[in-house]
């Protein structure tokens, strides 16, 4: 009996997955309502609580997909994949004003520069500070700051140890999940409250599942144009880390 | 029709996925260089070209409606498929840089944002923003 349940919802895994996620999200408005007044959002909650689901799944399996490595809740990993994601974040376009768009255009594209070399620099720092010394290792470790999956590729690219592309997908991983957790809590103090910062917010910070899910616990209204810059960060960070970042970081060393 | 809509954002979704694939092929990096970006800006134009026209009927506009109501859920569903245990157990290199490029990053914001605008919009926030932003949260 009990067997049969499971492989029916292990079956239908995405649509189990609508109900878990329903569910989550009632459980989330409810506390927001209850307890904060709707001070914290329900999807601030919601997406913390699945954070915290995410570690203990992890934590239990020691698979890398959170909670969807355990087998009841497989059809998470479709649903949060990036296919949906993608189609879904497309979908926040539809209504938004191409005026804002173009407005906030040019300080967008400069912020998504910024945004690379910043976080770069600052898991470089970080990375020199525990005492690398090899450019190939303070330039993946920067890398991953950039977002974990700028890291990998620039590990390989340059052929880092193993060990050092791990902790750069960790350093990428950290400032995503931070992302998620920091924006609704900073967004009032950095002014991020119209499109135009909203731009530069996704150019700056970059992560597309961070930013995706930061705007989104902040004010949804602001998803399409966070999302729109954030969208060529990791493709920039390629193209940066491993050539001219890396460049500097050898003429440093 | 219903599917119409959903075509139409596939639609675009493939289309900027393509371009955004060749972009990075261009670069010689192996990425996709900006396809989402892409394919957003498409739907924009797109679905603005059509409704001038009046040929953006209401069951094509609910396709797309749909997806963009499922936004928050599908990305409550990411953080739950989250590698967060690894994210938390990479050591303090890891913790830290990401960490610091979190803060810088968001330090930044409003220096590239401007002061001036920052500021006349928070004002201008503070009236519309609780109810405008529960209706909109409502629906999604």
């Amino acid at each position: 009996m009990l067997q049969s349940l499971y492989d029916l919802v292990d079956k239908y895994h995405l649509v189990a997955a609508f109900a878990v996620i329903g569910l989550t999200m009632y459980f989330a408005y409810w506390i927001s309502d209850r307890f904060t007044r709707g001070k914290l959002h329900g999807s601030a909650i919601a997406i913390m609580l699945g954070l915290a689901l995410a570690y203990v799944g992890g934590k239990v399996t020691g698979g890398a997909d959170g909670l969807a490595d355990i087998t009841l809740f497989s059809g998470l990993g479709l649903m949060g994949g990036g296919m949906l994601r993608d189609l879904a974040i497309i979908a926040t376009a539809y209504g938004v004003s191409f005026e804002e768009v173009r407005e906030a255009g040019v300080r967008g594209v400069v912020a998504l520069f910024a945004g690379v070399v910043v976080s770069f620099i600052a898991g470089g720092l970080v990375a020199v500070g525990f005492g690398y010394t090899d450019p190939v290792a303070i330039t993946t470790i920067g890398a991953g700051a950039v977002t974990y999956i700028v890291g990998p590729v620039t590990g390989a690219t340059l052929g880092a140890s193993s060990e050092v592309v791990a902790l750069s997908i960790a350093a990428g991983l950290v400032k995503s999940i931070l992302t998620m957790i920091a924006t609704p809590m900073t967004a009032r103090l950095i002014g991020l409250d119209n499109p135009r910062s909203a731009m530069i917010f996704g150019g700056m910070i970059g992560t597309t599942s961070g930013v995706a899910a930061g705007l989104a616990a902040t004010d949804a209204r602001l998803v399409p144009y966070g999302a729109m810059t954030a969208t060529f960060y990791t493709g920039l960070g390629i193209l940066l880390a491993p050539t001219v970042l890396f460049l500097a970081v050898r003429g440093l060393a | 029709m219903v599917i119409y809509g959903v075509a139409l954002l596939a639609g675009c979704m493939m289309i900027g996925l393509v371009i955004g694939d060749l972009l990075g092929q261009l670069l010689g990096i192996n990425a996709n260089l900006g396809g989402v970006g892409i394919a957003m800006l498409l739907l924009i134009f797109v679905t603005g070209y059509l409704k001038v026209r009046g040929k953006l009927p209401e069951a094509t506009v609910s396709g797309i409606n749909f997806w963009n109501a499922m936004y928050i859920p599908i990305v409550v569903a990411m953080a739950a498929s989250q590698n967060v245990a690894a994210a938390f157990g990479g050591g303090l290199v890891a913790l830290f840089g990401g960490a610091l490029a979190v803060v810088l990053g968001l330090a930044m914001v409003p220096v590239f944002a401007g002061r001036r605008s920052s500021s006349s919009v928070t004002t201008d926030a503070d009236e519309s923003r609780p109810e405008s932003l529960k209706t909109h949260t409502a629906g999604r």
